[in-house]
Protein backbone atom coordinates (compact mmCIF):
# COMPACT_ATOMS: atom_id res chain seq x y z
CA UNK A 1 0.00 0.00 0.00
CA UNK A 2 1.23 3.48 -0.84
CA UNK A 3 -0.09 6.58 0.83
CA UNK A 4 -1.33 9.54 -1.18
CA UNK A 5 -2.10 13.15 -0.27
CA UNK A 6 -4.03 15.57 -2.49
CA UNK A 7 -3.36 19.30 -2.17
CA UNK A 8 -5.63 21.57 -4.20
CA UNK A 9 -7.68 24.59 -3.20
CA UNK A 10 -10.69 23.67 -5.32
CA UNK A 11 -12.95 21.04 -3.87
CA UNK A 12 -14.09 19.77 -7.26
CA UNK A 13 -10.50 19.45 -8.43
CA UNK A 14 -9.76 17.28 -5.41
CA UNK A 15 -12.87 15.21 -5.98
CA UNK A 16 -11.88 14.30 -9.54
CA UNK A 17 -8.48 13.07 -8.35
CA UNK A 18 -10.26 11.05 -5.64
CA UNK A 19 -12.56 9.58 -8.23
CA UNK A 20 -9.68 8.53 -10.47
CA UNK A 21 -7.83 7.08 -7.49
CA UNK A 22 -10.62 4.55 -6.95
CA UNK A 23 -9.21 2.55 -9.84
CA UNK A 24 -5.94 2.15 -8.01
CA UNK A 25 -6.61 0.07 -4.90
CA UNK A 26 -2.90 -0.04 -4.11
CA UNK A 27 -3.03 3.72 -3.45
CA UNK A 28 -4.58 4.80 -0.20
CA UNK A 29 -5.78 8.35 0.23
CA UNK A 30 -4.32 9.58 3.51
CA UNK A 31 -5.51 13.20 3.40
CA UNK A 32 -6.85 15.95 1.18
CA UNK A 33 -5.84 19.54 1.81
CA UNK A 34 -7.23 22.90 0.66
CA UNK A 35 -4.03 24.90 0.96
CA UNK A 36 -0.29 24.65 1.41
CA UNK A 37 -0.36 25.02 5.19
CA UNK A 38 -2.62 22.02 5.59
CA UNK A 39 -0.46 20.29 3.00
CA UNK A 40 2.73 20.71 5.01
CA UNK A 41 1.00 19.43 8.13
CA UNK A 42 -0.55 16.43 6.43
CA UNK A 43 2.66 15.46 4.68
CA UNK A 44 4.57 15.54 7.95
CA UNK A 45 1.89 13.58 9.70
CA UNK A 46 1.28 10.86 7.13
CA UNK A 47 4.64 10.71 5.30
CA UNK A 48 2.93 9.90 1.99
CA UNK A 49 4.69 8.25 -0.93
CA UNK A 50 3.04 10.40 -3.53
CA UNK A 51 1.28 13.78 -3.57
CA UNK A 52 -0.98 15.32 -6.15
CA UNK A 53 -0.23 19.01 -5.95
CA UNK A 54 -1.78 22.12 -7.48
CA UNK A 55 0.45 25.15 -8.06
CA UNK A 56 -1.80 28.15 -7.61
CA UNK A 57 -3.14 28.08 -4.09
CA UNK A 58 -3.90 30.57 -1.33
CA UNK A 59 -1.00 32.12 0.57
CA UNK A 60 1.75 29.83 -0.55
CA UNK A 61 1.94 28.10 -3.90
CA UNK A 62 2.73 24.46 -4.52
CA UNK A 63 6.42 25.02 -5.05
CA UNK A 64 6.78 27.03 -1.88
CA UNK A 65 4.98 24.32 0.01
CA UNK A 66 7.44 21.71 -1.25
CA UNK A 67 10.37 23.86 -0.17
CA UNK A 68 9.13 23.64 3.40
CA UNK A 69 9.23 19.87 3.46
CA UNK A 70 12.55 18.36 4.36
CA UNK A 71 12.39 15.31 2.16
CA UNK A 72 9.63 15.92 -0.33
CA UNK A 73 7.90 12.78 -1.59
CA UNK A 74 7.23 12.11 -5.23
CA UNK A 75 4.99 14.76 -6.74
CA UNK A 76 2.57 14.70 -9.61
CA UNK A 77 1.47 18.25 -10.34
CA UNK A 78 -2.07 19.04 -11.34
CA UNK A 79 -2.46 22.50 -12.76
CA UNK A 80 -4.52 24.39 -15.28
CA UNK A 81 -2.17 26.84 -16.85
CA UNK A 82 0.92 28.52 -15.62
CA UNK A 83 3.54 29.22 -18.22
CA UNK A 84 6.31 29.27 -15.72
CA UNK A 85 5.33 26.09 -13.98
CA UNK A 86 4.95 24.25 -17.25
CA UNK A 87 8.47 25.25 -18.20
CA UNK A 88 9.69 23.88 -14.89
CA UNK A 89 7.81 20.62 -15.36
CA UNK A 90 9.04 20.05 -18.86
CA UNK A 91 12.55 20.16 -17.60
CA UNK A 92 12.27 18.13 -14.42
CA UNK A 93 8.91 16.81 -13.23
CA UNK A 94 8.07 13.17 -12.85
CA UNK A 95 4.82 14.02 -14.48
CA UNK A 96 2.26 16.76 -14.53
CA UNK A 97 -1.42 16.65 -15.31
CA UNK A 98 -2.88 19.59 -17.15
CA UNK A 99 -6.46 20.23 -16.06
CA UNK A 100 -8.82 18.95 -17.20
CA UNK A 101 -7.43 15.44 -17.54
CA UNK A 102 -9.11 12.05 -17.93
CA UNK A 103 -8.72 8.69 -16.21
CA UNK A 104 -6.41 7.39 -18.89
CA UNK A 105 -3.97 10.26 -18.55
CA UNK A 106 -4.15 9.94 -14.79
CA UNK A 107 -3.36 6.22 -14.93
CA UNK A 108 -0.37 6.93 -17.13
CA UNK A 109 1.04 9.41 -14.61
CA UNK A 110 0.62 6.90 -11.79
CA UNK A 111 2.31 4.18 -13.87
CA UNK A 112 5.17 6.56 -14.61
CA UNK A 113 5.61 7.21 -10.93
CA UNK A 114 5.69 3.50 -10.11
CA UNK A 115 8.43 2.96 -12.69
CA UNK A 116 10.69 5.60 -11.17
CA UNK A 117 13.42 4.73 -8.72
CA UNK A 118 13.13 6.53 -5.38
CA UNK A 119 16.59 8.09 -5.76
CA UNK A 120 15.71 9.52 -9.15
CA UNK A 121 12.53 11.01 -7.72
CA UNK A 122 14.35 12.95 -5.05
CA UNK A 123 16.74 14.40 -7.60
CA UNK A 124 14.05 15.48 -10.05
CA UNK A 125 12.05 17.14 -7.28
CA UNK A 126 15.07 19.15 -6.16
CA UNK A 127 15.84 20.27 -9.70
CA UNK A 128 12.25 21.16 -10.25
CA UNK A 129 12.20 23.38 -7.18
CA UNK A 130 15.35 25.10 -8.29
CA UNK A 131 13.85 25.92 -11.69
CA UNK A 132 10.50 26.93 -10.25
CA UNK A 133 12.07 29.27 -7.71
CA UNK A 134 12.95 31.61 -10.54
CA UNK A 135 9.30 32.35 -11.19
CA UNK A 136 8.33 35.99 -10.69
CA UNK A 137 6.12 35.35 -7.64
CA UNK A 138 8.98 33.79 -5.72
CA UNK A 139 11.29 36.76 -6.14
CA UNK A 140 8.84 38.85 -4.13
CA UNK A 141 8.87 36.80 -0.95
CA UNK A 142 10.54 34.02 0.95
CA UNK A 143 8.63 31.32 2.75
CA UNK A 144 10.26 29.83 5.83
CA UNK A 145 9.33 27.42 8.56
CA UNK A 146 9.63 28.72 12.06
CA UNK A 147 9.14 25.76 14.32
CA UNK A 148 5.76 24.43 13.35
CA UNK A 149 4.63 27.82 11.97
CA UNK A 150 4.97 28.91 8.40
CA UNK A 151 6.16 32.44 7.84
CA UNK A 152 5.91 34.40 4.62
CA UNK A 153 8.50 37.15 4.46
CA UNK A 154 7.90 39.79 1.81
CA UNK A 155 11.21 40.63 0.12
CA UNK A 156 10.97 44.28 1.18
CA UNK A 157 10.98 43.22 4.85
CA UNK A 158 14.32 41.46 4.58
CA UNK A 159 17.23 43.53 5.98
CA UNK A 160 20.03 41.30 4.84
CA UNK A 161 20.99 37.65 4.38
CA UNK A 162 23.91 35.93 5.95
CA UNK A 163 25.51 32.59 5.13
CA UNK A 164 25.58 30.13 8.02
CA UNK A 165 26.94 26.69 7.13
CA UNK A 166 24.27 24.83 5.17
CA UNK A 167 21.69 27.51 5.91
CA UNK A 168 21.07 31.12 5.16
CA UNK A 169 20.04 33.47 7.97
CA UNK A 170 17.34 35.85 6.84
CA UNK A 171 17.50 38.93 9.04
CA UNK A 172 14.25 40.83 9.54
CA UNK A 173 12.50 43.09 12.04
CA UNK A 174 11.47 40.02 14.01
CA UNK A 175 14.93 38.54 14.24
CA UNK A 176 16.35 36.01 11.83
CA UNK A 177 14.91 32.94 10.12
CA UNK A 178 16.84 30.03 8.72
CA UNK A 179 16.34 28.55 5.30
CA UNK A 180 18.06 25.52 3.91
CA UNK A 181 19.33 27.13 0.70
CA UNK A 182 22.56 28.49 -0.68
CA UNK A 183 23.59 32.14 -0.98
CA UNK A 184 23.77 31.88 -4.75
CA UNK A 185 20.19 30.61 -4.74
CA UNK A 186 19.04 33.86 -3.14
CA UNK A 187 21.37 35.92 -5.26
CA UNK A 188 19.70 34.50 -8.34
CA UNK A 189 16.08 34.56 -7.21
CA UNK A 190 15.74 37.86 -5.36
CA UNK A 191 15.32 41.05 -7.35
CA UNK A 192 18.82 42.11 -8.32
CA UNK A 193 17.84 45.77 -8.34
CA UNK A 194 17.06 45.52 -4.63
CA UNK A 195 19.42 42.87 -3.30
CA UNK A 196 23.16 43.04 -3.76
CA UNK A 197 25.69 40.43 -2.77
CA UNK A 198 28.07 42.68 -0.92
CA UNK A 199 30.28 39.91 0.31
CA UNK A 200 30.78 36.16 -0.16
CA UNK A 201 28.61 35.59 2.91
CA UNK A 202 26.24 38.56 2.74
CA UNK A 203 23.40 39.89 0.59
CA UNK A 204 22.04 43.34 1.47
CA UNK A 205 18.67 44.92 0.80
CA UNK A 206 19.85 48.26 -0.55
CA UNK A 207 16.71 50.01 0.76
CA UNK A 208 18.09 49.44 4.24
CA UNK A 209 21.50 51.00 3.77
CA UNK A 210 22.02 54.38 5.46
CA UNK A 211 25.74 54.75 4.76
CA UNK A 212 28.86 52.89 3.72
CA UNK A 213 31.95 53.40 5.88
CA UNK A 214 35.55 52.46 5.14
CA UNK A 215 36.75 49.58 7.26
CA UNK A 216 40.29 48.45 7.90
CA UNK A 217 42.63 48.49 4.91
CA UNK A 218 40.59 48.33 1.76
CA UNK A 219 37.30 46.98 2.99
CA UNK A 220 34.00 48.69 3.76
CA UNK A 221 30.98 48.12 5.96
CA UNK A 222 27.41 49.03 5.12
CA UNK A 223 25.50 50.52 8.03
CA UNK A 224 21.82 49.64 7.94
CA UNK A 225 18.88 51.55 9.36
CA UNK A 226 18.78 49.19 12.29
CA UNK A 227 22.41 50.02 13.05
CA UNK A 228 23.58 46.59 11.94
CA UNK A 229 26.94 46.58 10.16
CA UNK A 230 27.32 44.32 7.15
CA UNK A 231 30.75 43.57 5.63
CA UNK A 232 31.37 44.76 2.09
CA UNK A 233 34.18 43.21 0.06
CA UNK A 234 36.08 45.06 -2.61
CA UNK A 235 34.05 43.61 -5.48
CA UNK A 236 30.90 44.03 -3.39
CA UNK A 237 31.72 47.70 -2.98
CA UNK A 238 31.96 48.04 -6.75
CA UNK A 239 28.54 46.42 -7.19
CA UNK A 240 26.98 48.64 -4.54
CA UNK A 241 28.47 51.76 -6.07
CA UNK A 242 27.10 50.82 -9.49
CA UNK A 243 23.58 50.14 -8.22
CA UNK A 244 23.38 53.10 -5.85
CA UNK A 245 24.85 55.39 -8.49
CA UNK A 246 27.70 56.78 -6.37
CA UNK B 1 -6.99 67.21 -52.18
CA UNK B 2 -5.34 68.85 -55.15
CA UNK B 3 -2.03 67.74 -56.54
CA UNK B 4 -1.07 71.12 -57.87
CA UNK B 5 -2.09 74.64 -56.92
CA UNK B 6 -3.47 74.90 -60.46
CA UNK B 7 -6.13 72.30 -59.86
CA UNK B 8 -7.73 74.29 -57.07
CA UNK B 9 -10.39 76.42 -58.75
CA UNK B 10 -9.98 79.44 -56.55
CA UNK B 11 -6.26 79.46 -57.01
CA UNK B 12 -6.61 79.05 -60.77
CA UNK B 13 -8.95 82.02 -60.92
CA UNK B 14 -6.64 84.25 -58.88
CA UNK B 15 -3.70 83.09 -60.91
CA UNK B 16 -5.46 83.89 -64.21
CA UNK B 17 -6.60 87.34 -63.08
CA UNK B 18 -3.13 88.19 -61.78
CA UNK B 19 -1.69 87.20 -65.09
CA UNK B 20 -4.14 89.43 -66.99
CA UNK B 21 -3.31 92.35 -64.68
CA UNK B 22 0.37 91.72 -65.29
CA UNK B 23 -0.15 91.72 -69.06
CA UNK B 24 -2.19 94.89 -68.92
CA UNK B 25 0.44 96.62 -66.78
CA UNK B 26 3.16 95.51 -69.15
CA UNK B 27 1.32 96.96 -72.15
CA UNK B 28 0.49 100.22 -70.32
CA UNK B 29 4.09 100.78 -69.29
CA UNK B 30 5.26 100.26 -72.88
CA UNK B 31 2.58 102.61 -74.12
CA UNK B 32 3.75 105.15 -71.56
CA UNK B 33 7.16 104.96 -73.21
CA UNK B 34 5.58 106.05 -76.54
CA UNK B 35 4.95 102.63 -78.08
CA UNK B 36 1.62 102.50 -79.90
CA UNK B 37 -1.11 100.36 -78.26
CA UNK B 38 -0.97 97.61 -80.89
CA UNK B 39 2.75 96.98 -80.58
CA UNK B 40 2.62 97.31 -76.78
CA UNK B 41 -0.09 94.62 -76.56
CA UNK B 42 1.75 92.28 -78.93
CA UNK B 43 4.96 92.71 -76.89
CA UNK B 44 3.06 92.01 -73.67
CA UNK B 45 1.33 88.93 -75.10
CA UNK B 46 4.54 87.38 -76.41
CA UNK B 47 6.66 88.11 -73.31
CA UNK B 48 4.08 87.11 -70.73
CA UNK B 49 2.73 84.22 -72.74
CA UNK B 50 6.14 82.58 -72.82
CA UNK B 51 6.67 83.44 -69.16
CA UNK B 52 3.35 81.76 -68.36
CA UNK B 53 4.49 78.62 -70.16
CA UNK B 54 7.68 78.61 -68.11
CA UNK B 55 5.72 79.03 -64.86
CA UNK B 56 3.41 76.12 -65.74
CA UNK B 57 6.43 74.04 -66.61
CA UNK B 58 7.97 74.73 -63.19
CA UNK B 59 4.76 74.05 -61.29
CA UNK B 60 4.19 70.80 -63.11
CA UNK B 61 7.75 69.65 -62.55
CA UNK B 62 7.51 70.34 -58.83
CA UNK B 63 4.47 68.11 -58.62
CA UNK B 64 6.68 65.13 -59.25
CA UNK B 65 9.97 66.30 -57.97
CA UNK B 66 10.16 68.15 -54.70
CA UNK B 67 13.66 69.40 -53.87
CA UNK B 68 15.09 68.63 -50.45
CA UNK B 69 15.94 71.47 -48.10
CA UNK B 70 19.60 71.45 -49.03
CA UNK B 71 18.75 71.67 -52.72
CA UNK B 72 16.97 75.01 -52.45
CA UNK B 73 20.05 76.68 -53.89
CA UNK B 74 19.44 74.63 -57.05
CA UNK B 75 16.03 76.21 -57.34
CA UNK B 76 17.61 79.61 -57.28
CA UNK B 77 20.00 78.54 -60.07
CA UNK B 78 17.07 77.19 -62.06
CA UNK B 79 15.17 80.44 -61.76
CA UNK B 80 18.19 82.39 -63.05
CA UNK B 81 18.66 79.99 -65.93
CA UNK B 82 14.99 80.02 -66.85
CA UNK B 83 14.96 83.81 -66.73
CA UNK B 84 17.97 84.08 -69.07
CA UNK B 85 16.53 81.55 -71.50
CA UNK B 86 13.22 83.37 -71.38
CA UNK B 87 14.94 86.72 -72.03
CA UNK B 88 16.86 85.45 -75.07
CA UNK B 89 13.81 83.70 -76.47
CA UNK B 90 11.48 86.69 -76.11
CA UNK B 91 14.06 89.10 -77.44
CA UNK B 92 14.47 87.00 -80.55
CA UNK B 93 10.73 86.58 -81.09
CA UNK B 94 9.99 90.23 -80.42
CA UNK B 95 12.69 91.35 -82.86
CA UNK B 96 11.23 89.09 -85.49
CA UNK B 97 7.68 90.27 -85.01
CA UNK B 98 8.07 93.94 -84.03
CA UNK B 99 11.51 94.86 -85.47
CA UNK B 100 9.77 96.86 -88.23
CA UNK B 101 8.73 99.58 -85.75
CA UNK B 102 11.21 102.43 -85.61
CA UNK B 103 12.90 102.76 -82.22
CA UNK B 104 11.57 99.41 -80.98
CA UNK B 105 14.96 97.70 -81.14
CA UNK B 106 16.37 100.47 -78.96
CA UNK B 107 13.58 100.18 -76.43
CA UNK B 108 14.07 96.42 -76.37
CA UNK B 109 17.76 96.56 -75.66
CA UNK B 110 17.29 99.25 -72.99
CA UNK B 111 14.57 97.36 -71.16
CA UNK B 112 16.49 94.04 -71.07
CA UNK B 113 17.53 94.25 -67.40
CA UNK B 114 14.06 95.28 -66.20
CA UNK B 115 12.43 92.47 -68.16
CA UNK B 116 14.93 90.03 -66.71
CA UNK B 117 14.31 91.23 -63.14
CA UNK B 118 10.54 91.01 -63.42
CA UNK B 119 10.72 87.54 -64.99
CA UNK B 120 13.14 86.35 -62.32
CA UNK B 121 10.92 87.66 -59.51
CA UNK B 122 7.83 86.05 -60.98
CA UNK B 123 9.45 82.70 -61.60
CA UNK B 124 10.93 82.82 -58.11
CA UNK B 125 7.53 83.52 -56.52
CA UNK B 126 5.78 80.79 -58.47
CA UNK B 127 8.49 78.31 -57.56
CA UNK B 128 8.37 79.19 -53.88
CA UNK B 129 4.59 78.94 -53.78
CA UNK B 130 4.69 75.58 -55.51
CA UNK B 131 7.31 74.22 -53.16
CA UNK B 132 5.37 75.39 -50.13
CA UNK B 133 2.14 73.97 -51.48
CA UNK B 134 3.65 70.60 -52.26
CA UNK B 135 5.35 70.40 -48.89
CA UNK B 136 2.11 71.22 -47.16
CA UNK B 137 0.29 68.52 -49.09
CA UNK B 138 2.96 65.99 -48.30
CA UNK B 139 2.76 66.83 -44.64
CA UNK B 140 -0.98 66.48 -44.70
CA UNK B 141 -0.75 63.08 -46.35
CA UNK B 142 1.83 62.11 -43.80
CA UNK B 143 -0.47 63.11 -40.99
CA UNK B 144 -3.33 61.12 -42.42
CA UNK B 145 -1.09 58.10 -42.77
CA UNK B 146 0.16 58.48 -39.22
CA UNK B 147 -3.35 58.88 -37.87
CA UNK B 148 -4.42 55.76 -39.77
CA UNK B 149 -1.51 53.79 -38.44
CA UNK B 150 -2.23 54.94 -34.91
CA UNK B 151 -5.87 54.06 -35.21
CA UNK B 152 -5.01 50.58 -36.45
CA UNK B 153 -2.53 50.07 -33.65
CA UNK B 154 -5.07 51.27 -31.11
CA UNK B 155 -7.74 48.94 -32.40
CA UNK B 156 -5.35 46.03 -32.37
CA UNK B 157 -4.30 46.85 -28.84
CA UNK B 158 -7.85 47.16 -27.60
CA UNK B 159 -8.64 43.85 -29.21
CA UNK B 160 -5.70 42.23 -27.51
CA UNK B 161 -6.55 43.69 -24.12
CA UNK B 162 -10.06 42.40 -24.37
CA UNK B 163 -8.84 38.95 -25.40
CA UNK B 164 -6.78 38.57 -22.28
CA UNK B 165 -9.24 36.18 -20.82
CA UNK B 166 -7.30 34.09 -18.39
CA UNK B 167 -6.69 30.61 -19.77
CA UNK B 168 -6.36 29.63 -16.16
CA UNK B 169 -10.01 30.41 -15.58
CA UNK B 170 -11.12 28.46 -18.62
CA UNK B 171 -9.14 25.32 -17.86
CA UNK B 172 -10.06 25.27 -14.20
CA UNK B 173 -13.72 25.68 -15.09
CA UNK B 174 -13.47 22.76 -17.50
CA UNK B 175 -11.84 20.76 -14.76
CA UNK B 176 -14.70 21.54 -12.39
CA UNK B 177 -17.19 20.46 -15.03
CA UNK B 178 -15.21 17.27 -15.50
CA UNK B 179 -15.53 16.56 -11.78
CA UNK B 180 -19.24 17.38 -11.72
CA UNK B 181 -20.07 15.09 -14.65
CA UNK B 182 -19.43 12.02 -12.49
CA UNK B 183 -21.11 13.10 -9.29
CA UNK B 184 -23.67 15.81 -10.15
CA UNK B 185 -24.46 15.73 -13.90
CA UNK B 186 -27.26 18.31 -13.65
CA UNK B 187 -24.89 20.86 -12.18
CA UNK B 188 -22.28 20.02 -14.77
CA UNK B 189 -24.81 20.76 -17.47
CA UNK B 190 -25.71 24.06 -15.85
CA UNK B 191 -22.09 25.06 -15.62
CA UNK B 192 -21.45 24.20 -19.26
CA UNK B 193 -24.33 26.50 -20.10
CA UNK B 194 -22.96 29.32 -17.97
CA UNK B 195 -19.47 28.96 -19.31
CA UNK B 196 -20.77 28.98 -22.88
CA UNK B 197 -22.83 32.11 -22.25
CA UNK B 198 -19.85 33.77 -20.71
CA UNK B 199 -17.52 32.89 -23.56
CA UNK B 200 -20.09 33.91 -26.13
CA UNK B 201 -20.29 37.26 -24.39
CA UNK B 202 -16.59 37.86 -24.78
CA UNK B 203 -16.70 36.95 -28.45
CA UNK B 204 -19.78 38.92 -29.34
CA UNK B 205 -18.95 42.25 -27.87
CA UNK B 206 -16.73 44.72 -29.58
CA UNK B 207 -14.16 46.65 -27.69
CA UNK B 208 -15.70 49.99 -28.51
CA UNK B 209 -19.24 48.94 -27.78
CA UNK B 210 -21.03 50.54 -24.86
CA UNK B 211 -23.50 48.71 -22.67
CA UNK B 212 -25.61 49.67 -19.71
CA UNK B 213 -24.34 48.85 -16.25
CA UNK B 214 -27.29 46.50 -15.91
CA UNK B 215 -26.10 44.41 -18.87
CA UNK B 216 -22.54 44.44 -17.61
CA UNK B 217 -23.64 43.32 -14.15
CA UNK B 218 -25.71 40.50 -15.62
CA UNK B 219 -22.70 39.38 -17.55
CA UNK B 220 -20.57 39.65 -14.45
CA UNK B 221 -23.09 37.48 -12.65
CA UNK B 222 -22.42 34.65 -15.09
CA UNK B 223 -18.76 34.90 -14.34
CA UNK B 224 -19.34 34.98 -10.59
CA UNK B 225 -21.62 31.93 -10.73
CA UNK B 226 -18.88 29.95 -12.42
CA UNK B 227 -16.29 31.08 -9.91
CA UNK B 228 -18.61 30.15 -7.07
CA UNK B 229 -18.90 26.62 -8.36
CA UNK B 230 -15.12 26.44 -8.45
CA UNK B 231 -14.43 27.91 -5.05
CA UNK B 232 -17.57 26.83 -3.24
CA UNK B 233 -18.16 28.44 0.14
CA UNK B 234 -14.92 30.33 0.05
CA UNK B 235 -16.29 32.95 -2.31
CA UNK B 236 -19.18 35.31 -1.67
CA UNK B 237 -20.14 38.49 -3.48
CA UNK B 238 -22.22 41.52 -2.56
CA UNK B 239 -23.41 43.90 -5.27
CA UNK B 240 -24.83 47.32 -4.43
CA UNK B 241 -26.52 49.34 -7.13
CA UNK B 242 -29.73 51.25 -7.88
CA UNK B 243 -32.08 51.79 -10.79
CA UNK B 244 -30.63 55.13 -11.86
CA UNK B 245 -27.07 53.88 -11.92
CA UNK B 246 -28.06 50.71 -13.75
CA UNK B 247 -28.98 52.77 -16.79
CA UNK B 248 -25.58 54.45 -16.98
CA UNK B 249 -23.24 53.19 -19.63
CA UNK B 250 -19.76 51.80 -19.81
CA UNK B 251 -17.49 50.04 -22.31
CA UNK B 252 -18.41 46.36 -22.59
CA UNK B 253 -16.44 43.83 -20.54
CA UNK B 254 -14.64 46.48 -18.58
CA UNK B 255 -15.53 45.25 -15.12
CA UNK B 256 -14.93 41.53 -15.47
CA UNK B 257 -11.12 41.80 -15.31
CA UNK B 258 -11.41 44.12 -12.30
CA UNK B 259 -13.57 41.61 -10.46
CA UNK B 260 -11.40 38.73 -11.59
CA UNK B 261 -8.41 40.52 -10.14
CA UNK B 262 -10.22 41.09 -6.85
CA UNK B 263 -11.23 37.45 -6.63
CA UNK B 264 -7.75 36.20 -7.31
CA UNK B 265 -6.18 38.62 -4.92
CA UNK B 266 -8.71 37.83 -2.23
CA UNK B 267 -8.75 34.07 -2.65
CA UNK B 268 -5.04 33.59 -3.02
CA UNK B 269 -4.07 35.94 -0.27
CA UNK B 270 -6.32 34.63 2.47
CA UNK B 271 -7.32 31.14 3.47
CA UNK B 272 -10.76 31.93 4.87
CA UNK B 273 -13.95 33.10 3.20
CA UNK B 274 -13.54 35.90 0.71
CA UNK B 275 -16.27 38.48 0.26
CA UNK B 276 -16.04 40.63 -2.84
CA UNK B 277 -17.97 43.91 -2.66
CA UNK B 278 -19.10 45.59 -5.85
CA UNK B 279 -20.45 49.04 -5.20
CA UNK B 280 -21.73 51.37 -7.94
CA UNK B 281 -22.87 54.97 -7.73
CA UNK B 282 -23.11 58.17 -9.68
CA UNK B 283 -20.74 60.99 -9.00
CA UNK B 284 -21.20 64.13 -11.05
CA UNK B 285 -21.15 62.99 -14.62
CA UNK B 286 -19.26 59.83 -13.89
CA UNK B 287 -20.19 56.27 -13.11
CA UNK B 288 -18.13 55.05 -10.17
CA UNK B 289 -17.55 51.35 -9.61
CA UNK B 290 -15.74 50.20 -6.48
CA UNK B 291 -14.63 46.60 -6.18
CA UNK B 292 -13.05 45.52 -2.93
CA UNK B 293 -11.51 42.33 -1.61
CA UNK B 294 -9.81 41.30 1.62
CA UNK B 295 -6.07 40.75 1.67
CA UNK B 296 -3.36 40.11 4.20
CA UNK B 297 -1.28 43.28 4.67
CA UNK B 298 1.34 41.24 6.51
CA UNK B 299 2.39 39.15 3.61
CA UNK B 300 1.52 40.98 0.44
CA UNK B 301 2.38 44.41 -0.73
CA UNK B 302 -0.28 45.61 -3.12
CA UNK B 303 1.74 47.68 -5.49
CA UNK B 304 0.99 51.34 -5.42
CA UNK B 305 -1.12 52.48 -8.31
CA UNK B 306 -1.96 49.31 -10.15
CA UNK B 307 -1.14 45.71 -9.73
CA UNK B 308 -1.93 42.31 -11.15
CA UNK B 309 -4.37 42.30 -14.03
CA UNK B 310 -5.35 45.92 -13.59
CA UNK B 311 -2.74 47.22 -16.00
CA UNK B 312 -4.72 46.16 -19.02
CA UNK B 313 -7.86 47.80 -17.63
CA UNK B 314 -6.00 51.03 -17.13
CA UNK B 315 -4.53 50.85 -20.60
CA UNK B 316 -7.96 50.26 -22.06
CA UNK B 317 -9.41 53.24 -20.23
CA UNK B 318 -6.56 55.35 -21.49
CA UNK B 319 -7.10 54.29 -25.09
CA UNK B 320 -10.83 54.92 -24.84
CA UNK B 321 -10.78 58.23 -22.96
CA UNK B 322 -7.24 59.55 -23.23
CA UNK B 323 -7.11 59.82 -19.43
CA UNK B 324 -4.95 57.91 -17.02
CA UNK B 325 -6.74 58.93 -13.82
CA UNK B 326 -9.79 56.73 -14.27
CA UNK B 327 -8.51 53.75 -12.36
CA UNK B 328 -7.29 53.97 -8.79
CA UNK B 329 -6.56 51.50 -6.04
CA UNK B 330 -6.37 51.85 -2.29
CA UNK B 331 -5.46 49.54 0.53
CA UNK B 332 -7.01 50.23 3.91
CA UNK B 333 -6.29 47.87 6.74
CA UNK B 334 -7.03 44.53 5.18
CA UNK B 335 -9.33 45.68 2.38
CA UNK B 336 -8.06 46.37 -1.09
CA UNK B 337 -10.32 48.53 -3.28
CA UNK B 338 -10.19 49.21 -6.99
CA UNK B 339 -12.09 52.28 -8.16
CA UNK B 340 -13.06 52.71 -11.79
CA UNK B 341 -14.55 55.96 -13.08
CA UNK B 342 -16.40 56.03 -16.37
CA UNK B 343 -17.20 59.46 -17.83
CA UNK B 344 -20.70 59.58 -19.25
CA UNK B 345 -20.65 62.47 -21.69
CA UNK B 346 -18.39 60.98 -24.35
CA UNK B 347 -20.34 57.96 -25.33
CA UNK B 348 -23.22 59.71 -27.07
CA UNK B 349 -20.91 61.57 -29.43
CA UNK B 350 -18.70 58.54 -29.85
CA UNK B 351 -21.31 56.07 -30.80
Amino acid sequence: MSKVVIVDDEMLARSIVKEYLEKHPQLELAAECGDGFEGVKAIQQYQPDLIFLDIQMPKINGFEMLELIEQPPAVIFTTAFDEYAIKAFEAHAIDYLLKPFDQERFDKAVAKWMDQKPSAIEKTTQELLETASHSPSQSQRVVVKNGSKIKIIPARDIFYLEAADDFVKIHTQEGYFLKNKTMSHFEQTLDEQQFVRSHRSYIINIQQITRIDPYEKDGHVAVLRTGAKVPVSRSGYGKLKAILGI
Amino acid sequence: MSNSPLSATRFRLTFGISWLVLMADHAMVLHYFDLPWQEAVIDSCISNGILLLFCLLIMNTLRYYLPQKEQLINIFAWCVTFSIVWLLLTKWLLKLSLGYHPGYTDLLSHSGSIRFSIAFLLLGCVTMISVLWQTWIMQKEDQVRKADAEKLAKEAELFKLRQQLQPHFLFNSLNSINALIGSRPAEARKMVQQLSDFLRGTLKKEETQWVTLQEELQYLQLYLEIEKVRFGNRLATVTETNEEVKQMKLPALLLQPVVENAIKFGLYDTTGETVIHIHTHKEGNELMVKVSNPFDPETSAPKQGTGFGLKSVQRRLYLLFGRSDLLATEAKENIFTTIVKIPQHEQSSDR
